[in-house]
C-alpha cells in the first residue's frame, strides 16, 4: 500500500490560506462606514441584480466579497438564523454578535476540516438605536473575526482602501452625503478609474427608520443624494 | 455545501424550514402527540368541526383597495376572556390578515405568516406576488388540519393589494386549506353571516374609502347586535373595533378617533330611530 505524502499542518494551513486569499483578492472592495444616522455600505458591483450587500434583520446588514455562490449561501443561512431567533424569542433578541459568532464558527470549521476553504470575506454590521453603539464585524475565510470601529473594508485591495480611509482621520461620523462622497472617492482612487453610479451598490442602515432599517439606494437615489 | 453551526435549508419558505428542522415550533407541532391520541379515539373531536368561532372579521373592496376590520372580543364559553384582543394583523407593507378561531394558534399563525413573507423577500430579493402569498397561507391552513380535529380551528381572511393589477383582493379559506377569492366583500366568524347580510344590502362596486369604512363598521355593529360572540363598540371603556386600509400606498391603521367618530354618528342615528 503506498504511503500518503506527509504534509505538515503548517504547510497545509498556509496553502489553504493562500488559496483563499487569492480568490478574494480577485474581487472588488466593499466599504461599511458609520455616518450620523447609521451605517452606509458601498460596493463596487457591475451587476444590478446580483447583490453583494443585503438585509439580514431589522438592524443588521450583510456584505460579502469573494466567490458569489459561497457568500450567497452564507447570507441565506444568516437570514435563517436571524428569522428563527426572532421567531422563537423576540425581534430585539436578534444580534449581530451572535450571528457573527455563528459565521466565525462555520468558516473556521470549514477552513480546518474541508479540503477547500471558502473564498470569502464577510461583514456583519448592526446599527445601534436608543443610544446603543453600532457594531461592525469583519469575518475572514478562516473564521477569524475582527470587531471594527468607524469603518470596515473587505474584498480585494481592502488594505489599501483601509489605509486611505485611515488617512482621513475621521473623528466624528460624517453626514450621509459626505460619507458617500468619501467612499466613492476612495474606491475610485484605489481602482484608478472613474466609477459610474450604475456600477455602485449602495445601501444604508438608517436608525431613524422604524422596524426594518435597511434600505437600498438605487442609482437615482444615489444621484439625488449626491447632488443635493 | 452544508454550513456547520448555521441553519441549512434549501427553499425560501420559513414555514417549510420550521416544519423540517424545528417541527415543534410550528402551530401543528403539537399534532405528534395529538395524532397519537386521535388514533386511540378516531372519532373524537369530529363534532368540533362545527365549533363556532366567536368573532366577526370582514373585508370590503373599495375603489382604491380594501378595508379590513374586526371586533375585539375573545370568549371562553359564556365568559368574556378578553375585551381588547386584536384580530386584524398587518402581514407586510401590502397585505393584512384577520382571523377567527382559537386565539392562541390564530395569533401564532399570523406571526409565522409575517416571518414567512419577510423571509422570502430577504432570501429572494423580491416580494411574493399577491396570489403567491395567498397560496402560501392556504398551505399553512392545510397543515393545521390535524389541529382542527382537536378543536383548534384557525380560519384566516386575507386581503392584499395586488400591485400588478392595481386593485385590492380578498381571499377566504376553508379548513382543508382551500383558497377562494371573493370579488366584493366577505366576513367570517360567528357573526360573519350577520355582517355579510348587512354588506349585501349596502355594498356597491367602486365605493369611496370613507363609505367602505363606514359600511365595514356598520356591518360589525349589526353582527355584534345579533351575535353574542362579537363585541360591539364599548362606550364605557372606549374600546372600538379595529380597521386597516390596504391600498397602493401600503397599509394604514384607521385611528381609534376616526372609528369612534363614525360610531358616534351611527349610534345617534340608531337612537333617533328608536324614539
Amino acid at each position: 500500500m503506498p504511503m500518503p505524502y506527509y504534509v505538515s499542518p503548517e504547510q497545509m494551513m498556509q496553502d489553504k490560506a493562500e488559496y483563499a486569499k487569492k480568490g478574494i483578492a480577485k474581487g472588488r472592495s466593499i466599504i461599511a462606514i458609520e455616518y450620523v444616522n447609521g451605517i452606509l455600505l458601498v460596493a463596487e458591483n457591475p451587476s444590478a441584480s446580483l447583490y453583494k450587500i443585503s438585509e439580514i434583520y431589522d438592524s443588521i446588514a450583510f456584505a460579502g466579497a469573494g466567490k458569489y455562490s459561497e457568500f450567497e449561501n452564507l447570507r441565506k443561512a444568516g437570514i435563517r438564523h436571524a428569522d428563527l431567533k426572532g421567531f422563537i424569542y423576540s425581534r430585539e433578541d436578534v444580534t449581530a454578535r451572535s450571528l457573527a459568532n455563528g459565521y466565525s464558527q462555520s468558516l473556521g470549521t470549514i477552513f480546518s476540516q474541508e479540503l477547500k476553504p471558502l473564498e470569502v470575506e464577510i461583514l456583519v454590521v448592526q446599527v445601534g438605536h436608543n443610544g446603543q453603539a453600532n457594531e461592525m464585524y469583519r469575518i475572514s475565510f478562516d473564521g477569524s473575526i475582527i470587531d471594527e470601529r468607524t469603518f470596515a473594508v473587505i474584498g480585494g485591495k481592502s488594505e489599501a482602501v483601509q489605509a486611505l480611509l485611515k488617512e482621513k482621520g475621521l473623528t466624528q461620523p460624517p453626514e450621509l452625503q459626505a460619507a458617500l462622497t468619501f467612499c466613492i472617492a476612495a474606491l475610485e482612487q484605489i481602482g484608478n478609474q472613474k466609477l459610474s453610479l450604475e456600477s455602485l451598490e449602495v445601501a444604508v442602515l438608517d436608525r431613524t427608520r422604524d422596524g426594518r432599517r435597511f434600505r437600498r439606494l438605487s442609482p437615482i437615489d444615489t444621484k439625488q443624494l449626491l447632488t443635493t | 455545501m452544508k454550513l456547520p453551526f448555521l441553519p441549512n435549508h434549501d427553499d425560501p419558505s420559513f414555514f417549510d424550514f420550521l416544519t423540517e428542522h424545528h417541527p415543534t415550533l410550528t402551530p401543528t407541532g403539537r399534532s405528534g402527540f395529538l395524532q397519537a391520541q386521535a388514533a386511540v379515539e378516531p372519532m373524537r373531536g369530529a363534532g368540533s368541526m362545527s365549533i363556532p368561532h366567536a368573532t366577526t372579521v370582514l373585508a370590503i373592496k373599495y375603489q382604491q383597495g380594501v378595508v379590513i376590520a374586526g371586533d375585539r372580543r375573545a370568549t371562553e364559553g359564556f365568559q368574556i376572556a378578553e375585551r381588547r384582543i386584536e384580530k386584524v394583523f398587518k402581514i407586510d407593507e401590502y397585505s393584512a390578515m384577520a382571523i377567527a378561531g382559537a386565539a392562541g394558534p390564530c395569533i401564532e399563525m399570523a406571526k409565522l405568516f409575517q416571518v414567512e413573507l419577510e423571509h422570502y423577500e430577504k432570501l429572494e430579493g423580491v416580494q411574493l406576488s399577491c396570489e403567491g402569498k395567498a397560496n402560501k397561507l392556504g398551505q399553512m391552513v392545510k397543515a393545521n388540519l390535524p389541529m382542527v380535529f382537536q378543536g383548534l380551528v384557525v380560519m384566516p381572511l386575507y386581503v392584499g393589494y395586488d400591485r400588478k393589477r392595481a386593485e385590492g383582493r380578498i381571499y377566504k379559506y376553508d379548513l382543508a386549506g382551500g383558497r377562494y377569492e371573493e370579488s366584493d366583500y366577505h366576513a367570517i366568524g360567528s357573526g360573519g353571516k350577520d355582517a355579510r347580510n348587512t354588506m349585501r344590502e349596502h355594498f356597491l362596486k367602486g365605493l369611496a374609502e370613507p363609505d367602505a369604512l363606514k359600511l365595514a363598521l356598520l356591518a360589525l355593529y349589526n353582527a355584534a347586535d345579533d351575535d353574542v360572540g362579537t363585541g360591539g363598540p364599548d362606550l364605557v371603556r372606549g374600546i372600538y373595533p379595529t380597521a386597516k386600509i390596504v391600498n397602493a400606498t401600503g397599509i394604514t391603521d384607521v385611528s381609534d378617533q376616526q372609528i369612534r367618530g363614525i360610531y358616534d354618528g351611527l349610534i345617534a342615528t340608531r337612537r333617533s330611530k328608536e324614539n
